[in-house]
């Protein structure tokens, strides 16, 4: 049986990342269909967050939003917001990284 | 009986739509609120007590609302002036009051309410276990605190009732949680709590909890078993997805909230339409709790930066850059270390590559090749600006002609202008991420009344 590659954005309807205060990140990823939904609750576990970012699983809180079919993920952020290392300044670049995931 | 708050936009200098606006005061609000400020923009407007915005934007926006306050006779509440909410950004929007006030010719009470600390007084409250870390927190001790530029505690709502009930028209707060500014009054007033934090959280970004955010204009409606939250330009609706949506809007954790005196949860709020722009919630609890705690931030300097770009087109030293880069930086600092005796811990450099990793750096998973041309930033952070510009003098050849090998021509890259350095002045970081435990909630506070009596 062959699975079609989709990416993220393509099964969503909206991933954003925004700063919640200086320290932290969070990225909500939303969806229109209850079963891309649920598949993806499954995929996007805390374990598999924490190998994608590259962060132990103590720095990322993770939730599921059953009656809005949104999966939010916080994050602690590596470089405090407005640091001289800081890339992104409102934190909201991070979501590339999650619409361009290839989900099957 | 219930409890109205108008919220003419997220904040003040963001702009607002006047006819939504006007369709908002004919509602008869009993006050009008608006937040100065946050931290999103990064730590210099604290670190300097300087605003973000256009002045003469934020008197135009500010003028306007006066005169509205004045027209329906409520007050007019404005939380963390300044983007960064000093005590000197307070005294900022007081002179702004005063001008206008004397320039339309307006009687108005005039409520001041700094939450600036002194090193001292952080100093003293940590010696006396009244400061703790939330996660993760920078560490703090009594020397690094004196390096501190400013230091601010967020406000909860009982400064504001307090200015309220000393008949206050207008209310110029330093830094204070968005949601204090709107919840003050209801909670006064006896709504539900829950529905008054709850209902604040999701007012304070005005329409964004609409369908039109840029419309700016909300109406919040509050009493003793929840709230219903309306947008006032005709083309922007509020739709319970809208509505319980914004909850996750730049927080961490979707259903509980913290704030000065409790906590709001909202796991178990129900949204429902009233008709298809009005959206009804109730459920939604406070919890308070034992102590009074607020959050504390600060900011420091922790340098002073001159940065430089080339942007590279040549196709082989795309490809490479990452190894050029590295090689440039080697080169660099042995050089630094050297030559100019600085040594590796008074500066920094850092190279992003533009067209493959700036924006999100180690996390870059992209594979999509090469692109046509690539921009180098580099980014010195040293003591003084001199050092920082002297660095970026030694480093300037390398940026320009350094070759992958010794054995090829010298390249010459792209620099945009002349000179090729730019001077950034001070930069800052955060220094807090603490909570205090306060012995009541107005005192540290400081308050001040004036009128002006221009009418």
């Amino acid at each position: 049986m062959s699975s079609i590659l989709a990416n993220l954005k393509q099964i969503t309807s909206k991933i954003r990342s925004k700063n919640a205060g200086p320290f932290w990140i969070t990225i909500d990823i939303f969806f229109d269909k209850a079963d891309s939904y649920k598949k993806v609750k499954k995929t996007l576990s805390l374990d598999f967050v924490s190998k994608y970012l590259n962060l132990p699983q103590k720095y990322i809180k993770r939730f599921e939003l059953d009656s809005l079919k949104v999966i939010k993920i916080s994050i602690q952020r590596a470089v405090t917001q407005g640091n001289i290392f800081d890339r992104d300044l409102h934190g909201a670049q991070l979501a590339n990284l999650f619409s361009e995931l290839e989900i099957n | 009986m219930s409890t109205k708050i108008l919220v003419p936009s997220g904040v003040l200098g963001l702009g607002f739509d006047q006819k939504a606006l006007n369709l908002g005061l004919k509602r008869c609000p009993d006050i009008i609120c608006i937040d100065g400020g946050s931290t999103d923009s990064g730590p210099f407007y604290l670190g300097t007590g300087t605003t973000k915005y256009s002045s003469e934007i934020c008197k135009l926006e500010w003028k306007t609302l006066m005169k509205a306050r004045e027209q329906i006779g409520v007050p007019l509440v404005i939380g963390t002036c300044g983007t960064c909410g000093t005590n000197n950004m307070v005294d900022w929007m007081f002179d702004m009051t005063h001008s206008i006030a004397k320039e339309i010719n307006q009687k108005v009470r005039v409520a001041r309410i700094y939450s600036e600390k002194s090193a001292e007084q952080l100093k003293e409250a940590l010696s006396s276990g009244k400061v703790f870390p939330l996660e993760p927190a920078p560490d703090i001790d009594q020397r690094k605190i004196d390096t501190f530029t400013h230091i601010v505690s967020l406000a909860g709502a009982e400064p504001f009732q307090d200015a309220l009930n000393k008949g206050a028209d207008i209310i110029l707060a330093g830094r204070s949680t968005d949601t204090a500014i709107i919840s003050a009054l209801p909670l006064m007033r006896g709504e539900n709590p829950g529905a008054c934090w709850h209902g604040a959280k999701i007012a304070e970004c005005g329409a964004f909890c609409s369908s039109n955010p840029s419309s700016g204009v909300i109406l919040l409606e509050v009493d003793k078993n929840g709230f219903t939250v309306e947008a006032m330009a005709k083309e922007a609706f509020c739709t319970p997805r809208s509505v319980s949506a914004h909850m996750l809007y730049e927080n961490a954790d979707p259903f509980s909230l913290h704030e000065p005196g409790g906590t709001l949860e909202v796991k178990e709020a129900s949204y429902k339409s009233l008709d298809e722009r009005r959206v009804r919630v109730i459920g939604s609890k406070w919890m308070p709790s034992s102590n009074y705690k607020v959050k504390l931030e600060g900011a420091r300097k922790v340098g002073y930066q001159t940065t430089m770009l080339a942007i590279i087109r040549q196709n082989r030293y795309v490809k490479e850059a990452k190894k050029w880069s590295k090689k440039l930086y080697g080169l660099g600092v042995e050089k630094i270390v050297s030559v100019m005796n600085i040594p590796k811990e008074e500066f920094t450099i850092d190279i992003r590559l533009i067209g493959y990793d700036a924006t999100l750096g180690h996390l870059e998973k992209s594979k999509k090749g090469t692109p046509n041309e690539l921009g180098v930033l580099i980014i010195i952070t040293a003591q003084s600006q001199e050092i920082a510009t002297e660095i970026s003098r030694l480093l300037n050849p390398y940026l320009l002609h350094l070759p992958l090998t010794d054995q090829e021509d010298l390249p010459t890259f792209a620099f945009p202008y002349a000179p090729a350095h730019t001077e950034r002045g001070s930069v800052f970081e955060f220094t807090l991420n603490h909570i205090q435990i306060l012995d009541d909630p107005i005192s540290g506070f400081e308050q001040k009344l004036d009128e002006f009596n221009f009418g």
